[in-house]
């Protein structure tokens, strides 16, 4: 309720400024009739605005590398397009002419079409720091490009290399993506599960995150050649969904499925679902194709470890559309 | 019509007939089962008799559950059951009801002999976390790493295909720990040995800070995440938009 009524404030604030008389007394209002300006202040100050709305955008841009703070940058943003939008009302008011014209329905006659083709190129004669302004709007452009440009930096690694190769070979230990240590088996109660890397590897590889999950190995229903990948109802799949490349973080297990849902992993983008039990088939939401599974083993000392390289290709169809 | 009215006749046989069986079966085995051990006798008693009323039916008058309905009680122990009826999500009203949270309908004493008649069965004991012990920084990390996909990283909980994710702004720390080792509905579990007392603690002490968030922005908007963030930023920014434009044009004469 505060804010509206700030906002209220503000609005009425700006209509008292406005409501300034703008011409000179004894002058009619119509804008039509409005003398040129030649407002010499009017155009330092749009200059001055352009060029520390450039300044804050192009500081806007060095902000999301060097210190990307969400209120700092919203607040260096907002005061630079601010300051951008004022320069342009600012300019339109006060430094290029105003014409109002009404359009006829038929062609005018020529020589009416030569006076308005006069009276456009003399729009801007009422300008008189022409390379000011101009060098002032270059700056501003330069900032917007810059604002517009860095933040690309934070995209991530580039793709065409990372998701084709993953780390998972036959013997790669599992390890927890949190702490880095091994998974044992004994770990894991059925019905629980787990963010897994294999051992060494860096988030920058898109390929290698898995999410372990546990069931009850009586209730698989794994393809014939894959009886073997589940030791004592282990699974891991490959943790980027087959659609868009997010994170599947959503793991859920009935406690009672006769009344509830059975066992699946979910996407928290757009809750696509895959059946664990069924190789991660999708059985709900945008994605078509199941997630890879890994097939597992487990070490003499009961960690777990990658039995084989992932099934098939990770992540979207897309990542795949260059090979 | 006379036909109509055997007809009618018969059906009303099969009816009381059909009656009179299930009666029969009910009544064959109208006492629940007798826990093998039982801690205060009185208590289970009690317990007994409020599991005959309001549970036997769907879990079953020797707690091994019925096909569809309800499934066994026999070793799901003191952490389920306290959890369940500490929170109002059970008796339901329909087993295929998610469970939500809601005012417990069994008074404190009458939680506390149900929990002893299901525990004499065996089961895990009611498990406790200290927030007080807890430290708020390795929480969030718990949180993130094993909560936040589904309860969201403040707990204002979400979805799930197939149930809603319930708020953690009402979960007691005593309620935190059981689900967390219970796993209810459709949540997954986590043992000891993946998140220890330690990491329980922490993760306790995290929602309780998260409840009431130092919001930097000023307004936390619930603190649901950005969609709501965004609309009322646009909302408010359309209107100051559209004053100024309102400001800058001119009426046409």
């Amino acid at each position: 309720m505060r804010i509206v009524e700030r906002l209220a404030l503000l609005l009425g604030a700006a209509r008292a400024v406005r409501a300034r008389p703008e011409q000179p007394a004894g002058e009619d209002a119509d804008p039509r009739r409005r003398a040129l300006p030649r407002d010499r202040a009017a155009e330092l100050a749009v200059a001055v605005l352009l060029v520390a709305g450039g300044l804050l955008a192009a500081a806007f841009g060095v902000l999301v590398v060097a210190h990307p703070q969400t209120q700092l940058l919203g607040g260096v943003l907002a005061a630079g397009l601010a300051c951008l939008g004022a320069a342009l009302a600012l300019a339109s008011k006060r430094v290029v002419v105003q014409e109002v014209d009404v359009e006829e329905r038929h062609p005018p006659p020529a020589e009416e079409d030569e006076r308005l083709t006069a009276q456009l190129r003399a729009g801007t004669e009422g300008i008189s720091r022409r390379r000011v302004l101009l060098g002032a709007a270059g700056v501003a452009g330069c900032g917007l490009a810059a604002a517009i440009a860095l933040p690309a930096t934070g995209l991530g690694p580039a793709l065409g290399h990372a998701p084709n190769g993953t780390p998972w070979r036959r013997g790669k230990r599992l390890v927890d993506a949190r702490t880095n240590e091994p998974i044992s088996a004994d770990a894991l109660e059925i019905g629980s599960f787990q963010s897994a890397m294999p051992e060494g590897a860096t988030t920058e590889e898109l390929g290698a995150p898995v999410v372990v999950v546990r069931v009850d190995p009586q209730r698989l229903q794994l393809p014939a050649d894959r009886r073997d990948w589940a030791p004592e109802g282990f699974l891991a799949y490959s943790q980027i969904c087959t659609h868009a490349a997010c994170a599947v973080t959503l793991f859920r297990y009935p406690v009672y499925e006769d009344t509830s849902k059975g066992p699946a992993l979910v996407c928290p983008c757009h809750y696509s679902t895959f059946d664990v039990l069924r190789a991660a088939d999708p059985i709900f939401g945008p994605a078509v194709r199941p997630l890879a599974q890994l097939p597992l083993a487990l070490a003499d000392d009961r960690t777990l470890v990658a039995n084989g390289p992932l099934s098939g290709p990770v992540g979207p169809s897309y990542w795949g559309v260059e090979h | 019509v006379r036909r109509l009215l055997r007809r009618a006749g018969v059906l009303l046989a099969v009816c009381c007939g059909g009656m009179a069986l299930w009666s029969a079966a009910a009544g064959g085995q109208d006492q629940p089962a007798q826990p093998p051990a039982a801690g205060d006798p009185a208590l289970a008693q009690r317990g007994r008799d409020l599991y005959a009323q309001s549970c036997a039916g769907c879990h079953g008058e020797d707690l091994r559950g019925r096909k569809g309905q309800g499934p066994a009680l026999r070793g799901v122990g003191a952490a389920a059951v306290d959890f369940y009826l500490s929170t109002g999500r059970m008796p339901l009203a329909d087993p295929t009801d998610e469970p939500i949270r809601a005012d417990p309908a069994f008074s404190r004493r009458d939680i506390k002999a149900l929990v002893a008649y299901v525990a004499g069965f065996g089961g895990p004991a009611i498990p406790a976390a200290n927030p007080d012990r807890g430290d708020v920084a390795r929480g969030k990390e718990a949180f993130t790493e094993s909560c936040a996909g589904c309860h969201q990283v403040l707990g204002r909980g979400g979805i799930v295909t197939g149930a809603f994710v319930p708020s953690l702004a009402d979960a007691t720390p005593r309620q935190l720990a059981e689900a967390i080792r219970v796993g209810p509905y459709l949540m997954p579990k986590f043992g000891e040995r993946q998140i220890d007392q330690e990491e329980l603690d922490d993760i306790a002490a995290y929602v309780r800070a998260a409840r009431d968030p130092d919001d930097r922005g000023g307004w936390g908007i619930g603190n649901i995440g950005p969609v709501p963030e965004g609309m009322i930023a646009w909302l408010l920014a359309g209107i100051v938009l559209l004053g100024v434009v309102r400001l800058l044009g001119e009426r046409a004469r």
